[in-house]
């Protein structure tokens, strides 16, 4: 319901304003084929622009808090996001390659930077887990958060040094490592589904073995859990949302940090309703910001990134003030 | 039910366990015992299968270890880690139940009726059912080690391991816990457990491996561990060995290393002769074992008191009634060993005897009206009788084995005996002589300081002090009472 109101309105609210019922009627064109009597300019905008973009947002949103839930589950961790690993520098990697050197892979055209993003975030999840597999065999879980922060860290550097030594793509780079969902249309959302099905459904189906492997892994193992192969799958279905998400729309921040937080206030700890409820209100959270991104000072918009670390950062530090108060253990 | 062959593992490149071998009986209760670092939780890890080792195998169920599943081993063995702790709060019940991930079959895992019973049936066990739907961070350290053993449980294993299990917990859930572990042991789970605590694992194993330095220094039953000088080699520490008062295990006691003591000599100065009663009021507390009406039996004792009560004291609750006078003269009734006579304490006698390295002081109060012979049979016996008691103190200035208590018990009686056959004392209804009064008490009480004396039989210095003591003390207060009743 959250889901469904957050769709509409951010369909419906701009700089033109659609009413619902022609939301409703331009949706069932297009997916069930009913007739249509509106303007065609009304249909282009509601399907060609907003809806593309408001679908996008929530398959972002919903990636990125799943991943977070996940990730804070199997790392132990409630500070734990997504960008933990340094998934998302990775993929920022490629992306901000691509804009510094206006490289254009044929066939990919507009799609050269989503894809090779999306690359290079898989690339890094390798990365970090070979090297900790290298420093480690049995690969313990402090040890893969230390070798992410060192890719972070590392890459982030190299992020660094290419926007010092840019000149007019400055600006696009920061927009685009801020984050955004702007005018990217049906060809993004195509890119990311399968990447948000295959990374969401892995997660939700190792509900149960997140819920003993964030006891620990060793009561984990003595539960009977495949610790090895498990933890292997949830990072990298975890880093395939991740990563799939930052290509196609850069860093947006603590939607996966938050997000869980709240849903574990609300319904408890366990993953079987954790994983799922953060995906839905993850998505409805982002469509929510995105709208906000473009309406607030309109015409002009804000980066989705920023609007999400406003609304998130005072959120979360009240979450953490109750909790410190309430004297529990984080 | 498990087998472990010449086990050999540890952290990194060191060995911590060095060719380990035994094995576990369905139903028994296993302990494990040694020192820090002796290689107990990594041998534990082993078994549960946490650890690969780096040589020799473990067997379960006569099947190697790493040919099992982990679902089908967590389903033969489930494991009660030291600590177990989670950043999120999950409820009670959510915990116990993720002990049946390994029973949870098909593609979603559905929760069965079987899923439910067990889990209920474990929370029963544990107490952790009335808790149930709380998180587990509202719980204290107790309680929470109680839900993980539900959880354990849940897992419905036929080998149960755990590390130090009683560590978080009180003296009642730690002896609750371990008479579970005992009766599910009885009724066919394997317990494999390690302990910190000598005493426990005595009490409740049937059998215990003593590890050092990574092997095994000593495997057997509780009897076979419990040795003082086992305990010392390992752990390097001074024990004494005592029985348990109740069952049949032995337990150790840690003797401090505390700075020496100045001796104390005990002698006629301390005795304090009243009207009703005689104390001794020794400045530290003396180890005492003794008969009399409080303070019976072994313990440390800092008040002697003898106290004289009419010939006709008759009472049912006489306890009761004795306790309350010593009470009301100052004792403490937990410190005090209490005796009673009808003898005036005028009557009474002491004699302090030297012998080498060693003195006693002997007190007697000595009636012979109830003069009995205990080898002759007897057809009835009169309710009513004359006064008369034998109440014998005998303090030793030494530091006492047990035997020589017992031998000090022996010879301060034969003393006793020797001194009424002196005086010619008969058992009025046999017409034989006297080896005692049908009421007679005797303490031996030693300060435990200054020179040991393992013995007290008829021939060693102590023996031979308390001999010599008790006679005279005894004989003279015969006299005593015998002129007494005489000028009556």
């Amino acid at each position: 319901m959250f889901l469904l109101a957050a769709a509409f309105t951010g369909t419906a609210a701009g700089t033109i304003h659609v009413p619902f019922r022609d939301i409703a009627a331009i949706l069932a064109h297009h997916i069930i084929g009913t007739g249509l009597d509106l303007d065609a300019s009304v249909d282009n905008i509601v399907w060609k622009i907003r809806f593309p973009r408001v679908v996008l947002a929530g398959l972002i949103g919903a990636s990125l808090a799943i991943a977070g839930a996940a990730f804070q589950g199997l790392l132990r961790n409630p500070l734990a996001d997504p960008y933990t690993l340094g998934v998302s520098s990775g993929a920022s990697v490629g992306a901000v390659l691509i804009l510094f050197f206006h490289v254009s892979i044929p066939f990919l055209g507009g799609f050269t930077l989503p894809a090779a993003s999306v690359i290079a975030a898989i690339f890094t999840i390798f990365g970090v887990l070979l090297f900790a597999r290298a420093v480690e065999r049995s690969m313990k879980l402090e040890t893969i958060i230390l070798t992410g922060i060192i890719f972070s860290s590392f890459l982030g550097s190299f992020i660094s040094l290419m926007i010092a030594l840019t000149g007019e793509e400055l600006r696009q780079i920061i927009n685009w490592l801020l984050g955004s969902v702007s005018m990217r249309g049906w060809p993004y959302v195509q890119l990311l589904l399968p990447f948000f099905v295959t990374g969401a459904c892995m997660l939700m189906y190792m509900a149960p073995e997140l819920n003993a492997m964030s006891f620990g892994e060793e009561k984990a193992k003595h539960l009977g859990v495949n610790v090895q192969r498990k933890k292997m799958l949830v990072l990298v279905a975890g880093s395939i949302l991740t990563g799939a998400a930052v290509a196609v729309s850069g860093t947006i921040g603590f939607v996966g940090l938050v997000v869980p937080h709240l849903i574990r206030l609300l319904v408890g700890p366990d993953h079987r309703h954790l994983l799922p409820l953060s995906m839905i209100a993850g998505a409805g959270f982002l469509i929510l910001a995105d709208l906000t991104a473009r309406t607030i000072i309109s015409p002009t918009e804000l980066p989705i990134g920023v609007i999400t670390s406003l609304i998130g950062a005072p959120v979360f530090a009240v979450i953490l003030l109750n909790k410190k108060q309430k004297g529990s253990v984080t | 039910m498990l087998q472990v062959n010449e086990l050999l593992g540890g952290y990194g490149s060191g060995l911590i366990v060095r060719g380990v071998s035994f094995s576990v009986k369905q139903g028994e209760l296993f302990g494990i015992l040694g020192p820090n670092g002796s290689g107990k939780t990594t041998l534990l890890n082993m078994i549960s299968g946490l650890t690969k080792p780096s040589g020799g195998t473990v067997l379960v169920k006569e099947k190697p270890i790493q040919a099992y599943l982990p679902k089908e081993l967590a389903r033969v063995i489930a494991v009660l880690p030291q600590m177990t702790s989670s950043q999120f709060a999950y409820t009670v019940k959510e915990t116990v139940s993720l002990g049946r991930y390994a029973h949870q079959k098909g593609f979603f895992k559905s929760w069965t009726a079987e899923d439910e019973r067990a889990v209920q049936e474990a929370m029963n066990q544990t107490g952790t059912a009335g808790f149930a739907e709380k998180p587990l961070s509202a719980l204290s350290g107790g309680e929470r080690q109680r839900v993980f053993l539900a959880q354990a449980l849940a897992q419905e294993p036929e080998i149960l391991l755990l590390d130090e299990p009683t560590n978080h917990l009180d003296l009642s859930y730690q002896k609750e816990l371990l008479d579970l572990l005992k009766k599910m042991a009885a009724d066919g789970l394997t317990v494999i457990s390690i302990f910190h605590d000598l005493n426990l694992a005595s009490l409740y194993c049937d059998r215990l491996l003593l590890m050092n330095k990574g092997k095994i220094h000593t495997l057997g039953q509780p009897a076979d561990i419990m040795v003082e000088e086992h305990i010392h080699n390992v752990y390097h520490t001074n024990v004494q060995k005592q029985p348990h008062p109740e069952v049949p295990k032995p337990q150790m006691s840690l003797l401090p290393e505390w700075p020496v003591q100045p001796d104390i000599e005990i002698d006629e100065t301390f005795i304090e002769q009243h009207s009703d009663y005689l104390a001794i009021r020794p400045p530290v507390p003396l180890k005492a074992l003794s008969s009399g009406v409080i303070g019976a039996g072994w313990g440390w004792r800092s008040a002697f008191v003898n106290r004289h009560v009419d010939q006709n004291y008759q009472l049912d609750n006489f306890e009761e009634e004795a306790a309350a006078y010593f009470s009301n003269k100052g004792f403490d009734l937990q410190e005090t060993v209490g005796m009673m006579t009808a003898v005036k304490m005028e009557d009474a006698a002491w004699r302090k005897e030297t012998q080498e390295s060693v003195s006693v002081l002997a007190v007697a109060t000595a009636g012979a009206g109830n003069a009995v012979d205990v080898t002759r049979p007897r057809t009835s016996w009169k309710e009513k009788q004359t006064p008369g008691t034998i109440n014998i103190w005998v303090f030793a200035n030494g530091k006492l084995s047990e035997e020589a208590f017992v031998q000090g018990l022996m010879t301060a009686t034969e003393a006793k005996v020797k001194a009424l056959a002196d005086a010619g004392i008969t058992d009025r209804e046999t017409g034989t002589i006297a080896t005692g009064t049908s009421t007679d008490s005797t303490l031996v009480a030693a300060t435990q300081r200054g020179a040991y004396q393992q013995f007290a039989g008829s021939v060693t210095p102590l023996g031979i002090a308390i001999g010599r003591a008790v006679y005279e003390a005894v004989a003279e207060s015969l006299q005593k009472t015998a002129r007494r009743r005489a000028s009556l």
